[in-house]
């Protein structure tokens, strides 16, 4: 467990958890990521524009982290274009078919103790869990 | 200016997968490879954020509207059925190809990474064949219903 950062990850979970309860008291909407974003995919013109902020706050703190010195290495990600893509339509078909993400079923939906949320969050992970195992461990 | 309230939260959100790590791919892997050099801190992450968001979702329940919208937009489904275990356990198997969830691969725009864009891409367009299929699904379901009724 060399790797284990218990300080930054508490403190990073705090916020996490912390943006979720405001998005909720302040706009009434769940803080889904996969739901944020799959409801700018149509073209309906409805309640884009909390889901746009939303979004642009996400991706400027990186930017903003940066400004002061704290900037986001690349990210590492597999050599193979095949993966990446298929792991994208994975992530993008399997989060619209099961209602939701790690932020809407892991954080808001198990923070509103849904039996939904905790079976989805538990079948992700497993099935997160064998995936690493097999393409570390076996293949 | 109701917009600033997202816009915060987001930032929020943001700032704490950055100081948590969980942006990086490879923190999140550490974590699943229960096999290998196993880093927990994700499970610290997501009890952390749950001792936030249950008390502060019990109190959103206790007040009758949001501060800035006429109501609370909560999830109506109920009950655990096929698409909900299926969807959850695809998002699982991509989850785990590549370290990326939704939010951290949004965040990771900011890098301008071409991977990371053309993972984006690639979960929109599943987003979309998704609606598409349950579109077609349902006008199939409509037709039939229709025929059915003048048949009868």
């Amino acid at each position: 467990m060399a790797n284990f950062t218990p300080v930054s990850a508490a403190i990073g979970g705090v916020l996490i958890g912390l943006s979720a309860v405001l998005l909720m008291l302040s706009t009434g909407r769940i803080a889904g990521i996969s739901g944020i974003f799959s409801g700018l995919l149509n073209l309906r013109g409805e309640d884009k524009g909390w889901r746009i902020a939303f979004i642009a706050g996400l991706i400027l703190a990186p930017i903003l982290a940066g400004l002061i010195g704290y900037g986001m290495a690349q990210p590492t990600l597999p050599s193979s274009w095949a993966v990446i893509v298929a792991a994208g339509l994975l992530v993008g078909f399997g989060t619209r078919l099961g209602g939701g993400c790690t932020s809407g079923h892991g954080i808001c939906g198990i923070g509103r103790l849904s039996l939904r949320s905790i079976v989805a969050t538990i079948v992700f992970m497993v099935m997160a869990v064998m995936t690493v195992a097999i393409t570390r461990h076996v293949l | 200016m109701w917009i600033i309230a997202p816009l915060i939260c987001g930032l929020i959100f943001g700032a704490g997968l950055l100081i948590s790590g969980m942006v990086q791919p490879t923190k999140v892997l550490g974590f699943l490879d229960i096999f290998g050099a196993w880093d927990p801190s994700l499970a610290v992450v997501m009890a952390a954020a749950l001792a936030v968001s249950i008390p502060g979702f019990m109190l959103a329940d206790r007040s009758a509207r949001p501060w800035f919208a006429g109501q609370y937009f909560r999830p109506g489904k109920s009950g655990i059925d096929l698409p909900l275990v299926a969807g959850a356990g695809l998002f699982g198997i991509g989850w785990g190809l590549v370290g990326l969830c939704p939010g951290p691969a949004l965040e990771s725009l900011a890098t301008l990474s071409p991977g990371i864009i053309v993972f984006v891409a690639a979960m929109a367009a599943g987003m979309i064949a998704h609606d598409a299929w349950q579109q077609s699904r349902l006008t199939a379901q409509r037709d039939r219903q229709l025929a059915s009724a003048t048949d009868g």
